[in-house]
C-alpha cells in the first residue's frame, strides 16, 4: 500500500534526482591548457559554427577552402545557419562546436563572463598575435572585463546615406555636418500631400524606424553607456540629453502623428521597397552593408555617403561613427582547440583571407593590413565606412552580461519620450540607469 | 487468509489449481498494460516532469544556460514581483488577451456556428468558408493581416478612405495593436466554430420539440435546451482559450516585428519586442527576452513556474466550479 509517508518519500527523491541531473548538465568544465609553442604540424577536424546563409555562406566556404588548402591534413565542417540562439543552446548542450561565430557583439558580454568562449589570451601571447593591428574600438568589443575571449571577424560602420537627386533638387551639393545643418536641410527637403500628410521626408528622425536606434546614434555626441565599473551611465552621459532634445525637437516640428503615420506606411527595411532606396526619405542612417542592397535592389541610384552629423558642440568629432560586428571565438567544449585556433587565427588575422571575407559580404574588415589592401574593391561609396573605422571619434557598445538588454531598455525609454508620454527626461533617464543596473549588477543587485 | 477468500470468489471451484494461472494470467495483464501506457509516461516524464522539475529549480538560481547555476533563494521571485519594470504592461497585455479575446472568439465562434447550424443551401460550402481561415499557420496570417492594415498602403484604409473614412494606424498605433489582433483572432476562430457546431447538431431535436409544446419561445429554448447541452463545449473553450491566451506569442511577435519595419535578423540593438510601444509585450515574450536575449534562464524560469501556477489556477477554478465534466454533470 502507498503510504502518503512514501508517496511524499517518491516526489522529494524525484525532484532531487532532477536538480542533480540538472546540476550535473551544467558547468562542465573545459581543458584550458595550451601547449608551449604551437603545432608544426596541424591535422584533424575542426568544426565551424556560423550565422551566414546562401551567397554569404557560399563567401565563408570560400575561404574555409582556403585554409583546407593551406592545410591539407585538416578538415573543417562547417555548420551554416545557425544563430546566436543555436550556438548558446548548442554550446550550453555541450554539442561538438570548436569555432562559433556570432553576428552580434553584444554577446561578447555574457559569452566572455559564462565561459561559453575559451579565454584567448594563452594563445595570443604564445602565437605572438599584434593585437594593435585592430582598431581601439575594436578590440574594446571583443573582449570582456579584461578577458579577450573572441576576435573580431569583420566589422559594420554607420554613417549618412543621402539622395544625390533630391538634394540636388534642392540646391544641396554637400550633405550636413551637423545635427541642426541635417534638421534644416531635411525640413526643406520635406514635402506634404494636400490633406497635410507627408508625402516624402527628407530625413526621418522618428526613433525605432529603421537603424534609428540609441546606439546608432551615441557617438554624433560622444555618448557614453556605461561607466569603467560597468555601471549605467545613461542618466548621467550629456550626450544623451542633447540627442534626445534634439531628436524629440525634430519630430515635434513635423509632427508626431504624421511622422507615425508617414513610417507605418513605409516598406521593409531590408526590402526592395525600402524608403530611401524608393527616393521617399532623402537621408537615412545606416550601415555599410546597405551599399550591397541597393547594388542589388536599386543598381540605378545616384546616392551619396558620408560620417554621419554630429551635435553642434561636438564638430571635433565628425568622421566617427557606430562600430559593430562579428565576432569569432573558440568554445569551451571543443575538442580540438589547437585546430579551433589556427582556423580562428586565419579568419581573422590572415590579411587575404581577411579582404575576401570583405570583398565578398561587403563588410568592414578588421584588420589594419586588410584596410589599407589595395585588393580590397568595395567601391567609392564605401570609402566612408572604411574612415569611419579608421576614426578614433567611432565608439560602440560596450558588452555587457545581459547582451543587448541594456540597449533594449534606453531605447524603449526613448521611444516614450519622443511621443510625449515619457515625461521628465531627468528622471526617466535616472530609472533607466537603474533598470540597466537593476540586470547587469552581480547576485547582490539583482536577477541576471 | 488469502485461500477462504478465493474459495469464496470462486465458489465450488478447485482453489489449488486456478491460482497460479490467474497469477500469472494477472501478471501478464498488468505487463501488457504497462507497455502500452509506457510511452506515454517516458513522454510525460521527459518532456513534461523533467522539464517542470527543471524550471522550477533554475528559478531558485541565476543561470545563464552556460555557467553552472547559482542558489540565489528567493531573489528572482521578489525581482518579479516588486521591481522588474515591465511585467506589469507585460501581465496587463496578457489579461487584455485572456479577458478580450477569449470571449470574443467564443460569442463569434458561437453565432457563426449557430448560424450554419441552420443554414439549408449550400451548408458545405459556408462551413468551409468559415472553417477555412483556421488552416492557415498563424505566421502566415499575421503578416497577411499587417499587410492589409497597413495604414498607408494597406488596402483596409484604402477602402475606408473611399467612403471618407480616416482609417487608424491599426498595428502602428498602441491603442489600436491589440485590436488588431482581436480582429485577426476572431477571424481564424474556425477551429472553435466547427466544434460549437458540431454539438449544437447533437442537440436531440426532441428537446426542442418538447421546449416547443411548454410553450417556450426562441430565447426560452435557447436558455433551457441549448445552453445546458453546450455547456461541456463552452468550458472546453474557455479552458483552452484562457491557456492559449495566457501563453499568448507568435501573433504578437510576428505582429510587433512586420509592423515596425524592421527585421531582427542581425540582432542589434534594433530590437522591436511590443511594438507600438510596448502595447504588444505579453507576458511570454518578456519571458523569452529575458531567458534567450539579456540569457537570464534562472529569471526566465521563475516567470515560466508562475505562469504555470497562475494556468493551473485558472485550471482548477474553472473545472471545480463548472460539474459540465463529471458524470453526474453530463447527465
Amino acid at each position: 500500500m502507498i503510504t502518503r509517508f512514501t508517496r511524499r518519500l517518491a516526489v522529494t527523491a524525484a525532484v532531487a534526482v532532477g536538480a542533480l541531473a540538472l546540476a550535473g548538465c551544467s558547468g562542465q568544465s573545459s581543458d584550458q591548457s595550451v601547449a608551449s609553442e604551437a603545432p608544426s604540424h596541424l591535422s584533424g577536424t575542426v568544426s565551424l559554427w556560423h550565422f551566414f546563409t546562401d551567397r554569404e555562406a557560399k563567401v565563408v566556404q570560400s575561404v574555409v577552402d582556403d585554409f583546407e588548402k593551406k592545410y591539407p591534413d585538416v578538415k573543417v565542417v562547417v555548420h551554416s545557419g545557425q544563430d546566436d540562439d543555436k550556438l548558446t543552446k548548442a554550446i550550453a548542450a555541450g554539442k561538438d562546436i570548436d569555432v562559433g561565430i556570432s553576428y552580434s557583439t553584444d554577446i561578447v558580454g555574457s559569452f566572455c563572463s559564462s565561459g561559453a568562449f575559451r579565454d584567448l589570451t594563452p594563445y595570443i601571447k604564445r602565437d605572438k598575435i599584434d593585437l594593435s593591428q585592430f582598431p581601439e574600438t575594436v578590440r574594446s568589443y571583443t573582449e570582456f572585463d579584461g578577458k579577450r575571449c573572441t576576435m573580431p571577424m569583420l566589422a559594420d560602420t554607420y554613417g549618412l546615406y543621402y539622395n544625390k537627386d533630391i538634394l540636388k533638387k534642392f540646391g544641396y551639393t554637400e550633405p550636413p555636418k551637423t545635427l541642426s545643418q541635417l534638421e534644416s536641410m531635411a525640413l526643406k527637403m520635406t514635402t506634404y500631400n494636400a490633406d497635410g500628410s507627408i508625402k516624402t521626408l527628407g530625413f526621418n528622425p522618428f526613433m525605432g524606424w529603421a537603424e534609428n536606434a540609441a546606439a546608432h546614434y551615441g557617438p554624433a555626441a560622444g555618448a557614453q553607456w556605461l561607466t569603467a565599473d560597468g555601471k549605467s551611465a545613461v542618466g548621467t552621459s550629456p550626450g544623451w540629453p542633447e540627442l534626445m532634445n534634439w531628436q524629440k525637437g525634430f519630430v515635434d516640428k513635423i509632427g508626431y502623428d504624421k511622422l507615425n503615420a508617414f513610417s507605418s506606411g513605409l516598406g521593409q527595411e531590408f526590402s526592395s521597397n525600402y524608403a530611401f532606396q524608393t527616393g521617399q526619405v532623402a537621408m537615412v542612417l545606416d550601415g555599410e552593408w546597405r551599399t550591397a542592397f541597393i547594388k542589388s535592389q536599386k543598381p540605378g541610384m545616384d546616392y551619396g555617403t558620408a560620417p554621419f552629423p554630429t551635435a553642434d558642440d561636438h564638430t571635433d568629432l565628425f568622421g566617427g561613427g557606430y562600430i559593430t560586428g562579428n565576432i569569432a571565438g573558440i568554445a569551451k567544449g571543443s575538442k580540438n582547440p589547437e585546430l579551433a585556433w589556427a582556423l580562428l587565427k586565419y579568419l581573422t588575422t590572415d590579411t587575404s583571407a581577411v579582404v575576401k571575407l570583405a570583398n565578398g559580404l561587403r563588410n568592414v574588415p578588421t584588420t589594419q593590413d586588410a584596410l589599407t589592401s589595395p585588393d580590397l574593391s568595395l567601391g567609392d561609396t564605401f570609402t566612408t565606412f572604411l574612415n569611419v573605422m579608421k576614426s578614433p571619434h567611432s565608439d560602440t557598445t560596450p558588452p555587457s552580461p545581459v547582451g543587448a538588454g541594456y540597449q533594449q531598455t534606453f531605447n524603449d525609454f526613448w521611444t516614450k519620450f519622443q511621443s510625449g508620454k515619457g515625461g521628465d527626461l531627468k528622471a526617466g533617464l535616472k530609472n533607466v540607469d537603474k533598470q540597466i543596473n537593476d540586470a547587469i549588477s552581480p547576485l547582490d543587485g539583482a536577477v541576471r | 487468509m488469502t485461500a477462504p477468500a478465493i474459495a469464496r470468489g470462486a465458489a465450488g471451484r478447485a482453489v489449488d489449481t486456478t491460482r497460479p494461472r490467474r497469477r500469472r494470467t494477472s501478471l501478464r495483464r498488468r505487463l501488457t498494460i504497462a507497455a502500452f501506457i509506457a510511452p506515454s509516461v517516458l513522454g510525460l516524464v521527459i518532456f513534461f516532469a523533467y522539464p517542470l522539475l527543471a524550471s522550477i529549480y533554475y528559478s531558485f538560481t541565476n543561470f545563464n544556460l552556460v555557467s553552472a547555476p547559482q542558489w540565489i533563494g528567493l531573489r528572482n521571485y521578489t525581482y518579479l514581483f516588486t521591481e522588474d519594470p515591465l511585467i506589469v504592461t507585460a501581465t496587463l497585455n496578457t489579461l487584455w488577451f485572456v479577458a478580450i479575446l477569449v470571449p470574443v472568439r467564443i460569442v463569434t465562434a458561437m453565432g457563426v456556428a449557430g448560424l450554419l447550424a441552420r443554414a439549408k443551401r449550400a451548408s458545405g460550402f459556408w462551413r468551409t468558408l468559415f472553417y477555412l481561415p483556421a488552416l492557415v499557420p498563424p505566421v502566415a496570417s499575421v503578416v497577411a493581416f499587417v499587410f492589409l492594415f497597413n495604414p498607408g498602403t494597406g488596402p483596409v484604409n484604402q477602402v475606408l478612405a473611399f467612403f471618407g473614412i480616416k482609417g487608424p494606424l491599426w498595428f502602428n498605433d498602441p491603442a489600436w495593436s491589440k485590436p488588431s489582433l482581436l480582429l485577426l483572432g476572431v477571424w481564424v476562430m474556425g477551429d472553435l466554430m466547427i466544434i460549437f457546431l458540431a454539438s449544437l447538431l447533437d442537440v436531440p431535436a426532441d428537446q426542442y420539440e418538447a421546449a416547443s409544446l411548454d410553450g417556450a419561445n426562441g430565447l426560452q429554448k435557447l436558455r433551457y435546451v441549448t445552453y445546458p447541452n453546450l455547456i461541456p463545449v463552452l468550458v472546453f473553450a474557455v479552458i483552452t482559450g484562457v491557456i492559449a491566451a495566457l501563453q499568448y506569442f507568435t501573433e504578437a511577435a510576428v505582429a510587433s516585428s512586420v509592423a515596425s519595419g524592421q527585421a531582427t535578423v542581425g540582432g542589434s540593438a534594433a530590437q522591436v519586442i511590443g511594438y507600438p510601444s510596448d502595447s504588444l509585450l505579453t507576458y511570454t515574450q518578456w519571458l523569452y527576452e529575458r531567458g534567450f536575449a539579456n540569457f537570464q534562464l534562472g529569471y526566465a524560469s521563475a516567470m515560466a513556474v508562475v505562469l504555470f501556477v497562475v494556468a493551473g489556477l485558472f485550471l482548477v477554478l474553472l473545472l471545480g466550479r463548472v460539474k459540465a465534466f463529471t458524470p453526474e454533470g453530463a447527465r
